[in-house]
């Protein structure tokens, strides 16, 4: 569904992301393990921001080449980027954050009804709505920041390393929920340090390692590989 | 407030504020006018600054553009036209600056727009004294200052109804958001450099027909009267008082700092800069988010968390 071909960022000489290719399945969760550095943020402002991709880089989603749309009419598209430390606008309420995700034209007419489904996903953020976002503890802004990100209807959900500065048990919270989007029907692209919660949340990953892939495999397979348990799993 | 109580109330202030000058003298009439002109800079300097966050040093670039503007074409067309060909210039450098601008971080964007008003100045200044042999120009548009005030006074009720008119509709959330955070709000599907460019024209183009509607009160304008940097400062300090993320936050700044500043320039014209810089820091470090802010959370305190939400005020 979700397919991207010889993506390569580069800042200034340093070739931050190196022909990496990978694809995302109809309703299917795939991981990006890589250690600090790898590239993991590079990989994802390279998927999204048309104007840093070196060329020759291809992205189509849902049949349709997407390699020159600009990042405001990703969304259009039915891509939603939650970007890395709280993809959230702090000094509005809940309720307006869940407002401007449904700003895209594609969300506008079902606005109303994403808005029930989001706080059914995260029923917390239902007693806040009139909160300033920026008074919640990070936990409560991350789940903002994906509930914003789902009110536009996506095809195609990409997180950026959401357990970051996350308290273990809220970290259990946020992975819980983000089992029931996958579970809807969305497909997921999520980067995380937390590799043993995003290995359980996908069905596949790819392992990024300067700015190269270099393993893949299911998610069974990747836990069970010895190099990534050394790696990341700290054994 | 009930919307109709609201609209009411708002015809009765501007009713008035237009019969104002019918009650008080010359030298009064030429009070409101600057008063006037202090509340249309200070609002169109937030209709742009409040919401993106952009500090824009500017607004006497475009005051001045439509100052000149009249001076140039006095007795050529018909007053009504001059203005419609100093706003279309006005527009047009904001649109043209903004496009080379607006992508700047903050800062950059700070000491750029403060360039801009130095180099249309300069640029001015060296077309009269090379091309034309003389520096500054007479105006002779007979016009009472009861009338530059009616003008001053629509303008003013045109930026604050526009400012009224983007925040009530969906475009509003998308403003804010930008100030808030570009990325996520161009990932929220907002055209984050087109809305900067619409806001800043806007802006701009209020800024020029404040100085090209006023021009005729000088009677002699010359490049250092109308592009006097210090008109920047002013409209920013008077919104940024008020709270420039607010409707009527640059107007609750520009009434008290304007006669302030009368004031100042009355009883120590040679000290006007120094206080004017201390004014800013004060207002900075007391009230960084205005007046309007600070009395809604004085009200909140006293009246418990949920008194009348007066974000919107």
């Amino acid at each position: 569904m979700f397919e991207a071909r010889s993506i390569s960022v580069r800042y200034g000489k340093h070739l931050a992301l190196d022909d990496v290719s990978l694809e995302v399945g109809t309703s299917e969760c795939v991981a990006i393990l890589g250690a600090n550095g790898a590239g993991k943020s590079s990989l994802l402002r390279g998927l999204t921001q048309a104007g840093l991709r070196e060329r020759g880089g291809v992205i189509r989603h849902r049949g349709e080449d997407i390699s020159a749309t600009n990042d405001f009419d990703l969304v259009e598209k039915g891509i939603a980027l939650v970007p890395e430390g709280r993809g959230v606008f702090a000094e509005l309420t809940v309720d307006d954050n869940l407002s401007l995700g449904a700003h895209p034209k594609r969300a506008r007419e079902s606005a109303s009804e994403r808005r029930a489904e989001v706080l059914d996903l995260f029923p917390k953020l239902g007693q806040r709505l009139a909160q300033t976002v920026g008074t919640m503890s990070g936990g409560e802004q991350q789940m903002v920041a994906v509930a914003r990100a789902l009110m536009s209807r996506p095809t195609l959900l990409l997180l950026d390393e959401p357990s970051l500065g996350l308290a273990p048990i809220v970290v259990d919270e946020m992975f819980a929920a983000l089992h029931k989007v996958r579970d809807s029907g969305v497909s997921i692209l999520i980067v995380e340090q937390n590799v043993r919660a995003s290995l359980a949340l996908a069905a596949r990953g790819y392992v990024l390692e300067a700015g190269r892939i270099v393993g893949r495999g299911s998610s069974a397979e990747l836990v069970a590989d010895p190099m990534v348990a050394k790696a990341f799993l700290g054994h | 407030m009930r919307p109709a109580v609201s609209a009411l109330a708002c015809a009765l202030l501007v009713a008035g504020l237009a019969a104002l000058p019918l009650f008080v003298g010359g030298y009064g009439q030429g009070v409101l006018v600057g008063l006037m002109n202090a509340v249309v800079l200070a609002s169109a300097w937030a209709l742009f600054s409040g919401p993106t966050k952009y500090v824009s040093l500017a607004t006497v670039a475009f005051f001045g553009i439509g100052a000149y503007t009249v001076a140039v074409l006095t007795e050529t067309m018909p007053f009504g036209a001059i203005l419609a060909v100093a706003g279309a210039i006005g527009v047009a450098v904001a649109l043209l600056v903004g496009l080379a601008t607006l992508r700047l971080a903050g800062v950059y964007f700070v000491i750029f727009s403060f360039g801009l008003a130095e180099l249309v100045r300069q640029i001015i200044t060296w077309f009269e004294t090379s091309v034309n042999r003389t520096l500054g120009r007479y105006i002779f548009i007979d016009l009472s200052a009861t009338a530059i005030y009616w003008m001053l006074l629509a303008l003013a009720v045109a930026v604050i109804g526009t400012r009224w008119l983007i925040e009530r509709g969906r475009l509003g959330l998308a403003v804010h958001a930008i100030g808030d955070d570009e990325i996520v709000a161009r990932h929220a599907g907002v055209d984050v450099t087109k809305v900067k460019l619409a806001l800043f024209a806007l802006s701009a183009l209020a800024m020029t027909l404040a100085g090209a509607i006023q021009a005729p009160r000088w009677t002699y304008v010359e490049p250092s009267i109308v592009f006097n940097p210090n008109i920047s400062f002013t409209a920013l300090i008077m919104a940024l008082l008020g709270g420039a993320t607010r409707l009527w936050g640059p107007v609750f700044g520009a009434v008290p700092l304007f006669f302030f500043f009368e004031w100042l320039s009355v009883t120590m014209p040679g000290q006007f800069s120094i206080v004017l810089g201390l004014t800013f820091i004060v207002i900075v470090f007391l009230v960084p988010n205005g007046v309007l802010d600070l009395a809604e959370k004085g009200l909140r305190k006293t009246r418990g968390p949920n008194a009348g939400d007066a974000r919107h005020v």
